[in-house]
């Protein structure tokens, strides 16, 4: 305003009050293993699309999206750079209950869809296992679930998405439009441009329950009889839980579903009733613990073996019920260690469950799983036809460290691949034998973006 | 009886909040703020949470000379309204302030002169309905002022007579009308400032605020409550001490 009255020398420094406080380092965001920990520099909290534009991210860079920080290691964390936190970002922009396409901003989480969505009869077409993720970090991960055999991953029912890159504004991306950055983004871990809304397909259903087989496997050859496409094809969703102590003479339950045809439209609590409230002493998790629990685990499902009709959210997300359950793991934290080998390296397969058993170091539950052929439009997507394993391991340095630089020369020797997703630790030549695509890939990196993990794995080239 | 909700300043976090909470009880609302686009987006939202019918009246709330007009197409897009929510407000650069009049001047007319001719028309439509609930949010900051806010602090002071001289004049004509004293909320309005443990989620604000609107018969709500005791204690404060504090 050109009349305004600027009045310069009123107050003596002294009088004025005090300027907000230098912004110090944050080191409240974490990642969900609470390994490796990150201090950022600076943290935005927009609370607007519109807010998001190019020059805000140059201006911020290295900047990385962070939403509810599910991500295992580190890549979710950005050490030293910028932060934006897009869980403002919460809106639901178009609900079309006649078709099943939801329109939703980037911060919007899988669990709020399905509050919406499950009363007017869908669900989503994919679920990893937990809610609490936001559809832009479920694209950036492109994440998959118990039906992969017969759906795929999430970015196979994502029509399309706005991205803003620091050369410009908001840009259109599906499989028509803008198609090489719509491959490189879904599974992109972030780093194509912020997501700032996608659309989603969603899946029809006409009851909120699950018709579920329990189905107690003691061998091997059992879990791979249970996983053909045969079995598979029969059962949306299937999943197995095995005893990691159990190596060569693998034992553990096998779970498949189908969504129930009646049954109410009911959906999950909105409220999380339990919480771990700190940080669990280490000495919570020791080998008899898990040997306990194993066994406990493996006698109640012979127990509940057979057919039963539960709701969704026990079935996809047990461990939603406790709010920050990664708290039992105490401040040393932990990680997974989730791989992928091709479906004729079976014998590979059994090795890497061999020398978890020997070292004796995995928790509680190892899920295996057959992934199906249905191929993502994702060019950086982990999920691919074979014997996926998932497993959380308390963290324990060096001991850890050694035994998954072991596992990882099987999956490399098998031509297999390991999850970002999960990971704090992989080599950059892990990463590269993991996705053949990479370079190709580096050409969608906004150089404005970055985070913990990419500078550990990728940014010197190969 | 209808179940119409006007919230004036409906992008800030707060109204959003509320707005949902009136979505998924399945009630119409207008919403009226300043920019469309973000006006659009909050409208889906509430759309997609059970809302019967959203409409967005895209205006400057400050404009004073363009209140009546304004208020005119509120009677006319949503003529059977019940409650209204005024939830506006800037929190304002004090430092800004005190080097610019002009901008103190714009700071006092968005919180207090626009608000008090908003809610002049508000008044006089549900005055002459004879029914209705007209909430208001101030702050806690009007109820004395501080070194570090005082510009805010007075207008929203002001605001806060302001709408006890309405109670007043409304409560012959059965329209419920109430003060709501936000302590700080952890929105965009204070994402510059340290939170400490007094600040409150905007989501359970807004369940507070929704259900005193609703089902409420106080006339003055602080939110949460222990502020009624902080802001007693702070208001004891004799003037001679009030002076030297830096807070």
């Amino acid at each position: 305003m050109t009349s305004d009255i600027e009045i310069k020398s009123g107050a003596s420094a002294k009088t004025q009050p005090s300027a907000p406080p230098e912004n110090a380092p944050d080191t409240s965001y974490k990642s969900w293993g609470n390994y490796p920990q990150a201090s950022h520099r600076k943290v935005l909290r927009p609370a607007w699309m519109d807010e998001i534009t190019g020059k805000l991210l140059t201006d911020n860079a290295p900047l990385l999206a962070y939403g509810l920080g599910r991500s295992y290691g580190d890549s979710c964390l950005n050490d030293g750079g910028t932060l934006m936190d897009i869980r403002g970002l919460d809106r639901i922009l178009h609900f079309d209950a006649e078709h099943g396409s939801i329109v939703c901003e980037a911060g919007v989480s899988l669990g709020e869809i399905l509050l919406i969505a499950v009363p007017r009869g869908w669900f989503l077409p994919v679920t990893p296992g937990t809610k609490i993720v936001t559809l832009a970090g479920a694209i950036a991960n492109d994440v998959h679930g118990k039906n992969h055999h017969v759906e795929g991953t999430i970015g196979c029912h994502v029509e399309q998405f706005g991205l803003v890159r620091s050369n410009g504004g908001e840009i259109i991306c599906s499989r028509d439009e803008n198609p090489e950055l719509f491959a490189a983004t879904i599974g992109g871990l972030g780093l194509t441009g912020i997501i700032l809304w996608a659309e989603l397909r969603l899946k029809r259903i006409t009851s909120a329950q699950i018709e579920m087989d329990t189905v107690p496997f003691a061998t091997f050859e059992d879990f791979i009889r249970l996983s053909s496409d045969e079995e598979g094809a029969k059962y949306e969703y299937t999943v197995g839980w095995v005893d990691c102590l159990s190596g060569r003479k693998t034992r553990g339950i096998f779970m498949r579903g189908n969504h129930a045809t009646e049954g109410k439209l009911r959906t999950h609590p909105e409220k999380i009733k339990l919480s771990v409230p700190f940080n669990l002493p280490s000495f919570t998790l020791n080998p008899f613990s898990i040997w306990a629990f194993n066994n406990l685990y493996y006698a109640m499902g012979r127990a509940k073996a057979g057919h039963s009709q539960v709701h969704y959210d026990p079935f996809f997300y047990p461990l939603d019920k406790v709010d920050n359950w990664n708290r039992i793991y105490g401040h040393g934290g932990f990680t997974q260690y989730q791989c992928v080998v091709p479906n004729s390296e079976v014998a590979a397969f059994q090795e890497i469950l061999e020398r978890i058993a020997r070292a004796g170091q995995g928790s509680f539950l190892g899920v295996i799983k057959k992934f199906g052929s249905v191929q993502s439009p994702g060019i950086m997507s982990f999920p691919r036809p074979g014997l996926t394993l998932a497993l959380d391991f308390p963290f324990r340095g060096e001991k850890t460290l050694k035994l998954f630089a072991e596992l990882d020369e099987v999956v490399a020797a098998a031509r297999g691949a390991l999850y970002p997703a999960k990971d704090p630790r992989m080599s950059p030549r892990m990463f590269r034998l993991s996705y053949p695509r990479l370079e190709e890939f580096r050409r969608y990196v906004d150089p404005a973006l970055s985070s913990s993990f990419w500078r550990r794995v990728a940014e010197e080239k190969a | 009886m209808s179940q119409g909700l006007v919230i004036l300043g409906a992008t800030s976090k707060i109204a959003q909040e509320v707005a949902r909470i009136a979505a998924k009880e399945g009630r119409e609302i207008l919403l009226v703020a300043r920019n469309e686009e973000r006006l659009e987006a909050v409208a889906g939202d509430l759309l997609a949470r059970g809302a019967a019918r959203v409409e967005t009246i895209g205006c400057d709330l400050a404009d004073v000379a363009n209140h009546q007009a304004l208020w005119s197409r509120v009677e006319n897009q949503m003529p059977e309204f019940t409650s209204v929510l005024l939830a506006y407000g800037t929190l304002g650069d004090q430092v800004r302030a005190e080097q610019s009049i002009a901008y103190t001047m714009r700071e006092l007319n968005t919180n207090f002169i626009s608000a008090a001719s908003l809610l002049s028309y508000a008044a006089a439509s549900l005055e002459h309905r004879k029914t209705g609930v007209l909430a208001v949010i101030t702050s806690v900051a009007g109820d004395r002022a501080r070194r570090s806010n005082y510009v805010y602090g007075s207008a929203k002071g002001a605001l806060t007579l302001f709408v006890q001289g309405l109670r007043a004049r409304l409560f012959a004509s059965g329209v419920r009308v109430l003060t709501i004293k936000p302590g700080p909320v952890d929105t965009p309005m204070i994402a510059h400032m340290k939170k400490g443990l007094l600040t409150a989620s905007p989501k359970s604000v807004a369940a507070i605020i929704y259900r005193e609107m609703e089902e409420g018969k106080g006339e003055v709500i602080y939110v949460p409550a222990y502020w009624r005791a902080i802001m007693a204690v702070i208001r004891a404060i004799p003037e001679s001490v009030g002076k030297k504090l830096k807070f």
